[in-house]
């Protein structure tokens, strides 16, 4: 196990920050990764696939799902690109390395399963086009622009399938996709599809039930997303019955202010920025999940847009016990808006 | 009272410290060689566990071709959900090299330590990391590899690396297996309907490494049980010595007013301390032992089995226990009797020290009758027995048995042999060799076991070495063996060859599961080595042209047995493919079965087959010519190996085998001979009254002495012709049963005369050495104490 918990530090390569900004200005940091360069233009499908000369990428959906039982599910699929080197061999020798999670959250289980993959060998990758991402069986596969996908991936006590359709356009965040990561100027290109509906099928141990909802698509590359002393982070993406979408994020710093940004995003994809301190997540309750304290309810606001939330998960033990363990689930939320969405946390020890 | 009592039991050692240094020792000993054995035991136990835990060697499920697995299988089954990884699997020299994929190993197989120092990244690099144990990196320092660094959760004789690291340095391409993880996704497609081509076999080569490698422990543990048990003899010896001489004191003590139940406990409690002593002397002494064999031990299981065990100890409570318990249980035995008696003893028994296991004629008869009981039961074992445990139950049986009877054959000759006395003085010897006899018999029954036990290993070992080299000779009939790295490498030793060497043989072979057991095939081709080369053991009329012809397969030993095909029988030897056997071939110290056929056949059907191994027929002046043009074309030295070198390394393999066996042999010896000095002095002092009177008739004490040295000589020698008709029918029982069942082939027996002597030399040596101390002391007698003997009341 300990491979995988290095390939993994490897992705969240914390090491390489200090170095990282005095070439920020050459695009190039000291090993060579490019870095995110405000103003850049997206080229599509191009940037849907991968960035081999960016040191990390995902392709990272999560969905809102009702069952016909009536009840709430969520589902993840997510995979990660990382490299040791800014190349892009067609060999096994390639520097680069894949890794999946996929989770299905129902109300009273959380089911979850990863998968590591060598670049180069075509275990796992990402075609921009026809656009195809996939690790082993798991895949996520559709049209050029991200409009149409289908989802699949399945555990050793779980599976899903689903078809999802955008309802809306791609948003960027940030400027225009150049998005801030802290105080010190780390950044990722951070663009999203928030607007899918999608209909399927998921399947527990418990039995197959069929599913419709929403869906949520992150793509985010960088060479160094995160600041020296930025512990983890606190993510939420709500999904309005209104059609607006929100995402903020919160990344906790041991030694700076902790760092806020995020999008509103209305339902035409017409996106406003959320600089540092424009909303507040307190926690309210925590929940001790694989031996650590998360807080599975928060206050959420977010005045600029009279939003007054108290936002709960749906399975406050979503917790993703793998070897990069972090906290991923469906979240209800009441108040000033009434709907569901999506939470994340990660660097609660 | 009780503590007087006790005082005066312990006085009696203070005043025979001889007795009380046999006593100990032999306890010491006989826990020595049984904690030994046991320790070595538990070291191997220990380490093939940890082997199975590490990748390659734990029971799981593989995927295996009939070549190496193309990388888009793999990428297939991974594309179809199956939780596969691949591993990449060769040798570099005696060292196992195994490729892994770090991304797909499954969290069950023990994975090396990547996480300091960025090995990760080296590891994944085009440079490569190899990641050994100190000892294997040691192994490994001659060859031209990528870097190695020490990983010490890695087995013995075993590297890892990435799969690609593996590929260039074995140059090799593809997979060797696929090990499939559990638990897999729902919902699968079959691995049969993806992969029809591939086979899914459980590898159990640990279960497999203990299966083999279970004979040769009990082998061992059948050594260390004899050893204590010639060990108890002398314990035996030394405390119903202690009784008869402490009966006087008994009768004291008793009528002192000492029941005779606090008697029996003050004597039970002197043994208790004795076995603690002993006990703890003989563990530690134990240590020592194993200590020293275990690197014997750990070369021959790596000779023999493939099985890697570290050559150094680590201390281990249980077998700490086992040895205490075995140490008790073993002076409690020897104790047993003594106990008894003294336990219903009379409280007035006369204090005459008769001769204290002077047994009558009839009791003589009674134990012979049960020694041929057990020697009976040892037959019926062998003839409806079968396994291992049953071989070594027929040993244990066979020569209990002939111990048992072995004082009434000792009596009997010496009846014989009496006739042939001529004159007083000789009369006199053999009626007072009779009249020791029983005094001396548990000693000789020892040493008819250690004697019985040497001639009937040594047989085994001599034999098998004589056989194994004639075979070597035979087998090993090329002068050049080159393994080259790469296929282009191939082609150019072959040029060079088929241009230099006056022939060529081109090695091919492939592994499959003959009679669902992992196997080799090997393809060869139609020349006169292999006709001259493979002795066969069982052949139809026209075997070799049936196997070149194609229409024929020959089969080593090892499956013959395990089959039990009949000549003309049909063997699958790949799916859709079986021939008929028509021969069967020794294949000495191989534990896996093989079959050979001829080579354009197995191509024919195994096409992917590596071409990297040639051998070549040269004029052995001229090896050194070839080897350098070999090794110019770039083919790694370590992969260049001449006949003589091939030979000298199998044979060394051989030798260390039965270092250990040949070193226990020694050491029981040694313990028998032990036994016999116990016992002669003791009954030097007891034999007074019978030598007195020959002394007062007028036979100089020096004289006496002389005799008493050659009435030991002539009881070794005696027991040593019993021995040898012993030792030889567990030889054969070593040769036929044992190996048989341990290692797959049966060995001829063969006579080793010389050898005979040599031992019967050695066992004359240690009864004369043994008889000499009580002879001296006897020539150096005070007449006074003799002429007290008639002076006692009596």
């Amino acid at each position: 196990m300990s491979v995988r918990a290095f390939l993994f530090s490897l992705l969240l390569l914390t090491a390489h920050q200090g170095s990282a900004q005095s070439f920020a200005g050459l695009g190039e940091d000291a090993d060579g990764f490019a870095l995110p360069v405000r103003g850049t233009d997206f080229e599509f499908p191009r940037d849907h696939g991968p960035h081999p000369a960016f040191r990390i990428e995902w392709w990272y959906l999560t969905a809102n799902l009702q069952g016909d039982d009536g009840r709430d599910y969520g589902v993840q699929w997510t995979l990660f690109r990382s490299a040791r080197a800014p190349r892009a061999d067609e060999t096994w020798l390639s520097p680069q390395t894949w890794m999946g999670h996929a989770a299905l959250t129902t109300p009273t289980g959380h089911y979850f399963a990863e998968r590591f993959a060598r670049g180069g060998s075509g275990q796992a990758g990402v075609e921009a086009s026809p656009f195809a991402a996939w690790i082993d069986d798991w895949e996520m596969a559709g049209s050029d622009t991200l409009s149409a996908l289908t989802l699949t991936a399945r555990g050793a006590d779980f599976a899903y399938e689903l078809d999802l359709e955008a309802q809306g356009p791609l948003v960027f965040h940030g400027d225009g996709g150049y998005s801030v990561k802290s105080e010190e100027g780390q950044a990722s290109y951070y663009y999203s599809q928030p607007f899918y509906t999608l209909t399927g099928q998921i399947e527990t141990p418990e039995g197959a039930i069929d599913v419709k909802g929403t869906a949520w698509l992150d793509r985010e590359y960088s060479s160094q997303p995160l600041g020296r002393t930025q512990s983890g982070w606190d993510w939420f993406a709500f999904s309005f019955p209104d059609g607006h979408r929100l995402m903020a994020f919160e990344l906790r710093d041991s030694e700076l202010d902790d760092y806020q940004a995020g999008s509103w995003i209305t339902p035409e994809g017409v996106v406003t920025e959320l600089g540092p301190g424009s909303f507040d997540a307190v926690p309210l309750e925590t929940t001790e999940v694989s031996g650590r304290e998360v807080p599975t309810k928060w206050a959420f606001t977010y005045p600029a847009q009279g939003i007054d939330l108290t936002v709960s998960a749906i399975n406050p033990e979503a917790f993703n016990d793998l070897v990069f363990a972090y906290w991923e689930g469906p979240i209800r939320y009441e108040g000033s808006h009434e709907g569901v969405g999506y939470l994340e946390m990660t660097g609660y020890e | 009272m009780f503590w007087h009592a006790f005082l005066a039991l312990v006085s009696h050692w203070r005043r025979q410290p001889l007795q009380l240094i046999a006593l100990l020792f032999g306890l010491a000993a006989a826990t020595a060689l049984w904690t030994g054995v046991q320790a070595i035991n538990s070291e191997a136990r220990a380490s093939y566990a940890s082997a199975a835990s590490a990748l390659g060697q734990g029971t799981e499920q593989r995927l295996v071709g009939e070549g190496p697995i193309p990388l888009e299988t793999f990428i297939k089954l991974r594309r179809a959900g199956w939780l596969v990884s691949p591993v990449v699997e060769g040798r570099i020299g005696d060292v196992t090299l195994l490729g892994i994929d770090p991304f797909t190993l499954p969290p069950t197989a023990a994975s090396p330590n990547l996480t300091d120092d960025n090995r990760l990244d080296r590891f994944l690099s085009e440079e490569g990391l190899i990641l050994a144990n100190a000892d294997t990196a040691e192994a490994l320092a001659g060859f031209d590899l990528p870097p190695i660094e020490t990983a010490a959760n890695i087995p013995e004789m075993q590297a890892t690396a990435d799969l690609t690291t593996a590929w260039q340095v074995l140059g090799t391409e593809g997979f060797s297996y696929v090990i499939v993880t559990t638990p897999q996704p729902r919902g699968l497609t079959p691995l049969a309907e993806l992969a029809p081509e591939l086979s899914q076999v459980t590898q159990e080569s640990a279960g497999d490494i203990a299966n083999l490698t279970r004979s040769f422990h009990l082998n061992l543990t059948a050594f260390g049980l004899l050893s204590f048990a010639v060990g108890l003899f002398i314990v035996h010896a030394a405390i119903g010595l202690a009784f008869e001489q402490r009966r006087g004191m008994f009768r004291t003590l008793r009528a002192l007013g000492l029941p005779s139940k606090a008697l029996t406990i003050l004597l039970a409690l002197e043994t208790f301390a004795f076995a603690l002593i002993a006990g703890a002397l003989g563990i530690a002494l134990g240590y020592l032992v194993a200590t020293a064999l275990l690197p014997g031990v750990a070369g021959t299981l790596r000779g023999l089995y493939g099985a890697s065990v570290p050559g150094s100890l680590t201390l281990n409570p249980t077998w700490i226990i086992s040895g205490f318990a075995i140490t008790f249980a073993g002076a409690t035995a020897a104790a047993a009797t003594s106990l008894w008696r003294v336990a219903h003893l009379p409280i007035l028994a006369p204090a005459k020290p008769r001769a204290w296991a002077m047994a009558s004629d009839r009791a003589r008869l009674a134990q012979a009758g049960l020694g041929a009981l057990t020697m009976a039961v040892a037959g019926i074992i062998a003839i409806y027995g079968s396994g291992l445990v049953a071989g070594f139950a027929m040993l244990g049986g066979l020569l209990t048995g002939a111990a048992l009877i072995l004082p009434l054959a000792l009596d009997l000759s010496l009846r014989a042999l009496s006739p042939l006395a001529k004159g007083p003085v000789a009369q006199w010897v053999f009626a007072d060799t009779r009249q020791q006899l029983p005094g001396l018999s548990l000693a000789l029954m020892a040493l008819l076991l250690a004697l019985a036990a040497n001639i009937g290993v040594g047989t085994m070992v001599s034999s098998f070495r004589a056989t194994f080299t004639g075979w070597l000779d035979q087998r090993l009939a090329s002068e050049l063996y080159v393994t080259a790295a790469t296929e282009t490498q191939a082609a150019q030793v072959r040029a060079l060859f088929d241009r230099e060497a006056d022939a060529t043989l081109p090695g091919r072979a492939t592994q499959a599961r003959l009679a669902g057991a992992p196997a080799d095939i090997l393809g060869v081709v139609d020349h006169v080595t292999y006709r001259e080369g493979w002795p066969l053991i069982l052949e139809t009329p026209a075997a070799w042209d049936d196997l070149n012809a194609g229409t024929g397969a020959l089969i080593n030993e090892q499956l013959w047995r395990r089959t039990g095909l009949e000549m003309g029988e049909r063997l699958e030897l790949l799916p859709g493919w079986a021939l008929p056997v028509v021969g069967v071939y020794t294949d000495y110290g191989n534990p896996e079965g093989q079959a050979i056929v001829a080579q354009r056949e197995l191509l024919a059907r195994v096409p992917d087959i590596s071409t990297l191994r040639y051998s070549a027929r040269i004029d052995p002046a001229r090896i050194d010519d070839l080897r350098s043009k070999v090794e110019a074309i770039g083919v790694p030295p370590g992969n260049i190996l001449d006949q003589a070198s091939v030979k000298a390394f199998s044979l060394n393999v051989f030798e260390r085998t039965f270092i250990v066996t040949g070193a226990l042999n020694v050491l029981t010896l040694g313990v028998a001979a032990f036994a016999i000095l116990v016992s002669l002095t003791t009954l030097a002092n007891m034999r007074l009254p019978q030598i007195a009177p020959v002394w007062a008739m007028g036979l100089t004490r020096k004289r006496l002495a002389r005799l008493e040295i050659l009435r030991a000589t002539l009881f070794a020698a005696l027991t040593f012709l019993f021995a040898l008709p012993l030792g030889l029918g567990v030889a054969w029982m070593l040769l036929s049963v044992v190996n048989v069942q341990a290692f797959g082939w049966k060995l001829p027996l063969l006579a080793f005369p010389m050898e005979w002597a040599r031992l019967a030399l050695l066992a004359l040596i240690a009864a004369l050495l043994a008889a000499m101390l009580p002879a001296i002391k006897l020539a150096r007698l005070a007449p006074s104490r003799l002429l007290k003997v008639f002076a006692d009341e009596r």
